[in-house]
């Protein structure tokens, strides 16, 4: 979006006093509708920080393996449940992170393994450290990772711990990132399509089609979804691969999604219908096509759009759900909710809480999708108040 | 009014109809059929199961005809309370369930009661006093409720439960009374143990509503019989509580409906983390197991159980506001 020029000293969006700033009344008149958007949505400041929180999950989805350091999939029977390494920065005043050595003993009265931090043993944290091959963005084979260490195998480092089998917590998470936000970005996509088509339906036609459809989204939304879920997804075969049931588990949770937009959709519909530039455009002789795709749906895109954005959070939560159930992705398959999965029993948690870590990206992407989706439904209609 | 209850009537059934459906597509989605499996288990117990009792269930069934016979002569047992044997208990499937059922409503009940016991007096307080601290500190929590998946809140409460006074929260009886019979004493067991299940459940909710009813109220407040009736000299508490709030009180009451499938859902995965004797822990046996006629039943269960607690709603709505009674008459 054009950023805003000089002229306004004060934040834009709101009708300015009257007659005192008539440059900046001219300005929002002749401002096309996302502008207006922009700059009422641009006020909701945490709505903002939201959006950049956002941002900032989807440059992890995009980025997973440089941000990993370890493959995900490598387990060390030598290393399970490691508590997380300290990170330190600073070597004496000079910038030079590094991380304790550790050492790993059976305790002999109780044979759990247990690690204690060696501070001997410096082991340093180098950027763009080599690391397992893999292709940057999907496209680029690369095999520098943001952070490594040097040498042998002796010197680890796990910024989150390990997992009950060795495994890289951090790197894990990484990953986990990448397939949860990403089934909750197509499940959603799927859900808009279904809403969009049966929601503008009701709206457009009315009568016999739009009772139906009412009457369905009614009876879909008195059903108690989660026990339907893990129905669905249990009768899923066994023998499917990775991809397969996650494009399954998409399909489940967007069947049932699509309830909320079909009804942003339709109200929208049913408040445009008899819009004068909607009537204008019939007169004119418009196709029925074009008058929906070329004046009734650019007017209420920004409504789809805070809609979806509503809508995601609990498509993510859906899945991790289920597969914290073990009934969604199944491993090798890395979401928060596989992960979560080990963090189920109660004694594991008490005595390795790093695995419950997994939950905090679900928390903090939910809020920040909620608060962005209220602050662009505020947005969405510029005109309004 | 009659004509509203009975619409809503009509849609409860058509929904009820949709959820067998549904179920018994969940019952039939498995490979291979009910009778195959059941010669499967009984073989590995170690039973035979003869030709001549395996084609009385193939016909009690209607295996091998078209499906939508199938789907009928499914409904013919299921109406006269035949749901099957449950393969892995190897019992009918209502005996399995029994108690399970009772229990899941009892806590799908005391957490939608927990909403309201909390939502109405801070929602009120949050409209009243907006902007005070208070107004900010539920704002706050709503959101948290609104954010934090439920089973994850059970989950992040059963460790702070371990770490600080090395106690296990969950459960709805103490060790002592789990296989009780039904007494007093149990009773009590389990009002002492519902509170923690239900406030998890219910926060979301709570959340929720909280909101809806300070956006409610803060529209009524500033309408002009609350001034007429604050200039006619009425003490604030009734100005408030007798005019606005019951305004308010619609919109909040038409919630039910969508709150409690969300509450019976929650419940299912919470009642799993949190160790609950509900149907949830049998459900995800059975759907692991494939044992799909239980797994059906409980979700047919649930569905019917959440549409009647659903048409209830209305028909309080239905008591509360007198606009609905008179626009229908």
């Amino acid at each position: 979006m054009a950023t805003t020029p000089d002229i306004i000293a004060e934040p834009a969006g709101l009708p300015p006093v009257q007659g005192a700033r008539s440059a900046t009344e001219a300005r929002i008149f002749v401002a096309s509708q996302w502008q207006l958007i922009w700059w009422r949505f641009r006020k909701h400041k945490v709505a903002v920080i939201s959006a950049v929180v956002v941002i900032g999950f989807y440059l992890v989805v995009a980025t997973a393996d440089f941000l990993a350091y370890a493959d995900p999939n490598a387990s060390e029977a030598q290393r399970s449940l490691m508590p997380p390494q300290r990170l330190y920065l600073f070597d004496g005043w000079r910038f030079a992170p590094y991380v304790h050595g550790f050492k790993g003993e059976r305790d002999r009265a109780t044979f759990k393994r247990v690690y204690r931090p060696d501070p001997s043993v410096k082991v340093p944290v180098r950027f763009f450290a080599p690391g397992f091959e893999y292709k940057f963005l999907g496209l680029i084979p690369m095999t520098r990772h943001l952070i490594g260490v040097d040498g042998d195998a002796t010197r680890t480092i796990f910024l989150l711990g390990t997992d009950v089998q060795g495994r890289d917590v951090w790197s894990r998470l990484m990953y986990g990132t990448r397939i949860s936000l990403t089934i909750g970005l197509f499940g959603v996509t799927l859900s808009l399509v279904l809403g969009v088509v049966l929601g503008g339906l009701s709206g457009f036609y009315g009568g016999a089609i739009d009772t139906i459809i009412q009457r369905t989204i009614e009876i879909l939304r008195s059903i108690p979804t989660i026990p339907l879920w893990m129905g669905l997804a249990a009768a899923m075969p066994r023998d499917w691969t990775i991809l397969q049931v996650y494009f399954a588990i998409t399909i489940i949770i967007s069947l049932l999604g699509w309830t909320e937009l079909a009804r942003v959709v339709r109200g929208r519909f049913l408040a445009m219908r008899e819009e004068d530039f909607v009537i204008s455009a019939r007169l004119v002789g418009c196709s029925r096509m074009r008058t929906i795709f070329v004046h009734m749906v650019p007017s209420f895109m920004s409504h789809i759009i805070a809609a979806t954005t509503l809508a995601l959070p609990a498509m993510i939560i859906s899945e991790t759900a289920l597969s914290f159930l073990g009934l969604g992705l199944r491993p090798p398959a890395i979401s928060w909710g596989v992960l979560l999965q080990q963090a189920q029993n109660v004694q594991t948690v008490a005595i390795s809480p790093w695995l419950m870590y997994p939950a905090v990206p679900v928390i903090i992407v939910v809020m920040a999708f909620n608060f962005l989706g209220d602050g662009l439904r505020d947005a969405a209609d510029p005109y309004g108040r | 009014m009659l004509a509203y209850i009975g619409r809503r009537a009509l849609l409860a059934v058509f929904t009820v109809w949709a959820i067998s459906v549904l179920s018994f597509a969940i019952i039939q989605l498995p490979p291979g059929d009910y009778v195959t499996s059941y010669i499967a288990q009984m073989a590995s117990m170690g039973s035979v199961v003869s030709d001549e009792e395996a084609q009385n269930l193939r016909i009690q069934y209607g295996l091998g005809q078209p499906i939508y016979i199938q789907y009928l002569k499914w409904m013919k047992l299921v109406v006269v309370g035949n749901f099957g044997m449950s393969m892995e208990w190897r019992r009918p499937v209502t005996e399995v369930i029994g108690d399970r059922l009772l229990l899941t409503v009892v806590v799908a009940v005391a957490s939608l009661i927990l909403t309201w016991v909390l939502a109405l007096p801070i929602g009120i307080f949050s409209a009243v006093r907006q902007y005070s601290a208070g107004d900010y500190v539920a704002t706050f929590i709503g959101f948290i409720g609104l954010a934090v998946p439920n089973f994850l809140l059970a989950l992040v409460l059963l460790y702070f439960g371990f770490i600080l006074f090395n106690a296990h929260v969950g459960g709805l009886f103490s060790p002592d009374m789990q296989d009780a019979p039904w007494s007093l004493a149990r009773a009590w067991d389990l009002a002492k143990h519902l509170p923690i299940p239900a406030l998890i459940l219910g926060l979301a909710g709570t959340a929720q509503q909280i909101r809806i009813m300070r956006a409610n109220l803060l529209d009524e407040l500033r309408k002009p019989y609350v001034v007429t009736a604050r200039s006619k000299g009425l003490s604030e508490l009734r100005v408030i509580l007798k005019y606005p709030v019951r305004m308010a009180l619609n919109p909040f009451a038409s919630t039910i409906g969508y709150t409690l499938p969300y509450i019976v859902s929650g419940s299912i995965i919470v009642s799993l983390v949190l160790g609950l004797p509900t149907v949830g822990p049998l459900l995800l046996k059975a759907l692991i197991a494939q044992d799909m006629f239980l797994a059906g039943t409980i979700v047919l269960f649930l569905g019917v159980m959440t549409v009647i607690g659903t048409l209830l709603s209305d028909v309080l709505l239905v008591w509360i506001d007198p606009r609905i009674r008179l626009e229908e008459m």
